[in-house]
């Protein structure tokens, strides 16, 4: 997902908590939210802060990928819509960012960890956009799968992450919608949009099934994360369903999902599909992905382009609130 | 590193809203940009006609274990509420 | 050619569709009748400026200093994206000959564009985008207040709320400029730099041709040099708040309104028409 491999500190059994760290269990487990101000383990602090982080990441650094076709969309209306969804992604990066600084760490300092490779974004942001069909192929399948982590996080434990998820979800009801219209309109349009159109879920297939991130049984991290409220669903049962959902939508389009396994099983109630490459998706995450330098690399250039920028509105500020202070001697 | 811009709390009275609500908090270098920033953030979909913004440092919150004493004695005095009191159907809306 | 349409007839219109429907092949480039000519050519002016500079400001996303930033530069070319949809349609319908805003955006070659040489200048730092942002927003501003009290009712619809939005635009660059000039030892000479790089592209706003002059005449179009004095008013305000020294110099590069473009245009346009041209016919 947004948040892949999201380090949890080491989960405890009731036996071994604190009476502090039971009492806090026990509201959890009651449904209660929790708010900056609390008493939290700071193992709770720490994961939220890596969890929430990489996920205000991926939005920012998801903006790449399709920005990149802003200036080529293809029709005036493609592009307001494009350029609206993109920046959509960054007031959802802001929010997240907000979030996390409510447990005590300054976006300027998330960046700095972003910019120098100690925290991560989505693995799927490292894929490029060759051609027009990846605009919908990205929205009907990344935004589909995002929005299948996301819709569960909304009752999440964490007061500011809970807010942050039910605002991006209600802003993020049109980008799916987006992304799939752009698919019916290739799937439906000239033989080479058709192509374009299949050539996108080839390539995107795999990597968003690689969203949801390994299989539970060699995912350490998520006990603890569940107990907490922090993870909602397991990485398995969010991809089955990622894929009961999508193979019935893919097929309305008339494109072959790029999987000779894929069948229904009547007994289970879902698709039997094929893993994807776990050792292409480590490489991704080690860095060594199509674009992982390039995307990376955009980030700290905009960040430390902007330096002069940033810092000359604080010096301004400074300056003007002297001035009126002095004036009101 | 430069000094970052300070942290804001966004308050927003909507289109049909009686009262400012929090939105979420965004930086600004200072008030006047952290008004237009919240202009540009938190009203891209026509939600607002009036926005506060508060400095995030300047906010003094309850602190949560004195929920209790705070919020519960409100709960007894039920008849603060309308639904307290029954009214015959025959006398009408009330 | 068949004959030689008589151009002032309102039937030229119908001439040219017969025209290109006897020839598929060789379809007759669309011409505005002569009385619309002026008034074609003023939409395009304007729509053409904005659509080239919401291009311009878009390749900002992503890539903004701050996320604030990103947002807010986002809805400015969202705004002239959609101000364009609707100068380029109205163009459109006065031509006549069955264009659409997207044909016109995605199928003229750079010669037949209309926007001002500013607008394509390269984006350059933070600071230099919102210098032009400054100067262009300042005469648009100007420009739409006339534009709302057009004697054609649909221009005055479309100025008076592209100019609402430009009012928000104007407030921000200028405050942005403001803060910027008057910051840090770096930032006023980033953006005196913009200043005066920028300046020579400005003049051309204000010079007027024989189109101008037909549309103006009409009451549809302000003559633009009369916007020059409500421009230089809040240039002097604006920049001298910003401790910026407006350059003296009055030479002017011109030429984008009558489609003598700097060699900028033709590669964004060979960005921005990319699928239209590689794929011709195809809808998206």
């Amino acid at each position: 997902m947004y948040a892949q491999l999201v380090k949890s500190e080491g989960s405890k059994s009731r036996e071994e908590m604190t009476p502090e760290e039971l009492a806090f269990q026990e509201r959890i487990d009651r449904g209660e939210k929790i708010e900056p101000k609390e008493w939290m383990p700071e193992g709770y602090r720490k994961t939220l802060i890596r969890q929430i982080g990489q996920h205000a990441h991926s939005e920012i650094v998801g903006q790449l990928p399709e920005g990149n076709w802003i200036t080529r969309a293809p029709t005036l209306e493609r592009k307001a819509i494009l350029l609206a969804k993109v920046q959509d992604e960054a007031g959802h990066g802001l929010y997240l960012y907000s979030a996390a600084e409510t447990l005590g760490v300054s976006r300027d300092e998330l960046m700095e960890l972003l910019h120098a490779g100690k925290m991560k974004y989505s693995s799927i942001f490292n894929y490029p956009t060759l051609t027009w069909a990846d605009m919908g192929a990205v929205g009907w399948l990344v935004d589909g799968a995002a929005i299948m982590n996301q819709v569960p996080l909304q009752r999440t434990s964490y007061g500011p992450y809970s807010r942050a998820m039910i605002r991006i979800c209600k802003e993020e009801s049109f980008h799916q919608r987006q992304g799939y219209a752009i698919m019916m309109k290739m799937a439906q349009g000239t033989p080479a949009q058709k192509r374009m159109a299949q050539d996108a879920l080839n390539r995107l297939w795999y990597p968003a099934l690689m969203m949801f991130g390994p299989s539970d049984k060699d995912s350490v991290h998520s006990a603890q994360s569940m107990a907490w409220k922090i993870k909602m669903n397991t990485n398995d049962e969010l991809r089955q369903k990622f894929v009961d959902q999508t193979v019935p939508q893919a097929e309305y389009l008339g494109l072959t999902v790029p999987d000779p396994n894929l069948k229904w099983n009547e007994e289970k109630g879902g698709y039997d599909f094929s893993e994807p490459d776990w050792s292409e998706f480590y490489d991704v995450l080690a860095g060594n992905g199509p674009c992982n330098k390039d995307r990376l690399g955009a980030r700290v250039k905009a960040w430390e382009d902007g330096a002069w920028f940033r810092e000359a509105l604080v010096v301004h500020a400074e300056k003007a609130a002297a001035r009126r202070a002095q004036a009101a001697e | 590193m430069s000094k970052e811009w300070p942290l804001w709390e966004v308050f927003i009275r909507g289109q049909h809203g009686l009262n400012h609500r929090h939105v979420g908090s965004l930086h600004a270098p200072d008030a006047e940009m952290a008004i237009m920033n919240a202009r540009d953030v938190y009203t891209r979909r026509n939600e607002g006609v009036s926005i506060w913004v508060v400095p995030s440092a300047q906010i003094t919150a309850s602190s949560p274990s004195d929920k209790g004493p705070l919020f519960e004695p409100s709960n007894s005095k039920v008849y603060r509420h309308p639904t307290f009191f029954d009214i015959p159907d025959e006398v009408g809306h009330m | 050619m068949p004959s030689l349409p008589d151009m002032n007839t309102p039937e030229v219109a119908d001439l040219a569709r017969r025209e290109a429907e006897a020839n598929p092949n060789h379809p007759a480039a669309p011409q505005p009748d002569a009385g619309q000519e002026a008034f074609f050519e003023a939409l395009l002016r304007i729509g053409d400026s904005t659509l080239i500079l919401g291009h311009r400001v878009s390749e900002w996303c992503g890539h903004s200093p701050a996320l604030e930033e990103d947002i807010a530069l986002a809805n400015v070319a969202l705004d002239l994206i959609g101000q364009t949809q609707l100068w380029l349609g109205l163009a459109a319908e006065v031509e006549g000959q069955g264009r659409s805003a997207d044909d016109l955006a995605y199928l003229r070659d750079a010669w037949d564009f209309r926007n001002l040489l500013l607008v394509e200048r390269p984006n350059g730092d933070f600071g230099h985008t919102l210098m032009r942002q400054f100067l262009f927003d300042a005469w648009h501003h100007e420009l739409l207040k006339a534009l709302s009290a057009s004697l054609d009712p649909r221009v005055a619809e479309i100025a008076a709320k592209a100019g609402k939005e430009v009012a928000y635009h104007l407030e921000r660059s200028s405050d942005l400029v403001v803060r910027l000039g008057d910051g840090t030892a770096e930032s006023h000479r980033r953006m005196q730099e913009a200043l005066d790089a920028l300046w020579p592209y400005t003049g051309e706003m204000f010079l007027g041709d024989d189109k101008d002059a037909k549309v103006a005449a009409r009451g549809i179009f302000p003559d633009p040099a009369s916007l020059r004095a409500g421009w230089d008013a809040t240039l002097r305000h604006v920049l001298g708040e910003a401790t910026l020294q407006i350059p003296d110099s009055p030479f002017a590069h011109k030429g984008g309104r009558q489609g003598t473009h700097t060699e900028h245009l033709g590669y964004i346009l060979a960005e921005m028409q990319f699928l239209q041209r590689a794929y011709p016919g195809a809808s998206w």
